[in-house]
């Protein structure tokens, strides 16, 4: 056991190595210096500054290294949270469910079997209607093993009653946790936060951390109403036997309460970019929370797809829109920044706006037995409401390279 | 409306499990010997004994808690109780 004194002294020896954000010396700005960071500690040191008061970890990669950090940080004495480790992801969301439910800030991280194992969890935290912040660092699904990026572990709890966010890059990452948070604990449902494993949690980029003192401007601390947490002066019990007289009912409000999220996730997301990004100026009606279009006013093709692909498909359509001759007709991106609540309405609008003939659904998931499942969400979407041909393609799955000249042959 | 997903504690009183019954116990006080077992074996304890005005113990049935078993039919020594189908 170190003494404290002691303990003081390491932490300032090691502040001299450590990143700028971690010293807090900058206190001139909302954000930190933008810095080169890999996207596991992006999220790392988000988490630390939005301060969860209890944080469960479990390893699988590649989400290994955000708790691996936020481990480190506690150990270093620069962060006051109790985490605890678990024995399994089973474990691991029982640990954030209990916490949570007792009215705290929580965290935790997984990927692939790791949610899957999750999974009966998940699906108690969404009917419980717990505010608990889940970054989920994709990775494809066993058998055959492998641990590379798609998007199908996420795919099998959609219908769990979260919140789903997907991350272009690290800085959005790093936005979405705060908006995850703040929109969880406004409304009281679960979310999500997806990011590519791989691609975002092991690559480097720049990116900007906000401080703690700032993250309390747009993310107040947590404080639930008296009567709807777990505490011994006032005991209450949650998660008890409904009868098939209230089931449907409170299923049915679960679902409208996401639904019904739409609106507060765009309007917060304007908050999030006034106080974090004020250069960015001009957020216009198609660079909302929920999506976000990229492209020329009038497009031929859109492509519609989700995560970090984007950023490819953004070069390669650029690429394409200038050469003349190659590609007669435009093409446009639409990303989606939610999967849950589904953008249904918001899609539409960007295909109207641009007046598209040609849609292609880009996914890193399948539904054995059905096809693409971003595919049929949007077909349902649209039905009836466009005369767009729709297609759907599968790619990338189980971390196969999505490269430009792949994406110039989808979109021919 | 939002309904409430936390209750207080007590709520087994307030819900009243009585409705589940299919089959009702009727005991034959008269018949009955007053053993007591019938209050001993209720899985609900809602089998409670109670001196009747000559002071002998009988056994009184909380139809709000039974949930129609049967198990104090089956163990009644004398045979003093019936399960009937109850008409709702």
């Amino acid at each position: 056991m170190s003494s404290p004194r002691r303990r003081e002294s390491r932490v300032q020896v090691l502040n001299k190595f450590l990143d700028p954000c971690l010293r807090g010396d900058d206190t001139y700005s909302y954000m930190s210096k933008p810095q080169i960071l890999e996207g596991s500690r992006a999220i790392a040191l988000t988490i630390k500054n939005i301060r969860p008061a209890v944080i469960s970890a479990y390893p699988i990669t590649p989400q290994t290294h955000i708790v691996e950090d936020l481990a480190r940080f506690k150990a270093e004495g620069i962060a006051d949270y109790e985490l605890l480790r678990a024995e399994s992801e089973f474990a691991a969301a029982s640990i954030v469910l209990g916490a949570s439910a007792s009215g705290v800030r929580t965290y935790t991280s997984t990927s692939s079997q790791g949610l899957l194992l999750m999974t009966e969890v998940i699906y108690n935290i969404a009917g419980m209607q717990l505010p608990i912040v889940i970054t989920c660092a994709n990775r494809a699904i066993g058998a055959p093993i492998n641990i590379w990026n798609d998007q199908q572990d996420i795919m099998s709890v959609r219908d769990a009653g979260w919140l789903s966010f997907f991350a272009e890059n690290h800085q959005e990452a790093v936005f979405q946790h705060l908006l995850a948070y703040k929109i969880a604990e406004k409304i009281s449902v679960p979310a999500f936060v997806n990011v590519d494993g791989f691609v975002l949690t092991h690559s480097y980029e720049e990116v900007s951390i906000p401080e703690e003192k700032n993250i309390k401007k747009f993310l107040p601390d947590y404080k639930p109403k008296n009567g709807t947490y777990l505490d011994p002066a006032n005991p209450r019990s949650l998660g008890t036997l409904v009868t098939p007289t209230h089931y449907q009912e409170m299923r049915l409000e679960l679902n409208q309460k996401i639904l019904d999220s739409k609106e507060l996730i765009k309007s917060e997301w304007i908050k999030l970019q006034k106080i974090f990004n004020p250069q960015e100026k001009n957020i216009s009606s198609y660079d909302n929370g929920l999506v976000e279009y990229y492209g020329p006013t009038k497009a031929k093709t859109v492509v519609i797809s989700l995560g970090s692909v984007i950023g490819t498909i953004k070069e390669t359509i650029d690429e394409e829109n200038k050469k003349s001759g190659v590609f007669k007709n435009k093409t446009g991106v639409l990303k989606l920044r939610t999967f849950r609540p589904f953008p249904a309405e918001e899609i539409l609008a960007v295909i109207k706006k641009t007046n598209a003939k040609k849609i292609i659904v880009l996914e890193k998931s399948i539904s054995l037995g059905l096809g693409g499942i971003l595919e049929t969400e949007v077909k349902s979407a649209l039905y009836g409401k466009t005369t767009a041909i729709i297609n759907g393609v599968v790619v990338g799955l189980g971390g196969k390279d999505i490269t430009k000249e792949n994406l110039r042959k989808i979109i021919k | 409306m939002t309904l409430d997903l936390t209750i207080a504690p007590g709520s087994t009183i307030i819900n009243k499990t009585g409705d589940w019954r299919t089959y009702i116990p009727k005991t034959d006080l008269d018949v009955c010997i007053g053993c007591s077992r019938c209050a001993l074996v209720c899985p609900e304890n809602c089998v409670k004994m109670k001196a009747n005005a000559e002071g002998k113990n009988k056994p009184q049935t909380d139809y709000d808690f039974c949930k129609g078993c049967g198990l104090c039919a089956a163990e009644c020594p004398v045979k003093c109780i019936k399960m009937e189908i109850e008409k709702k």
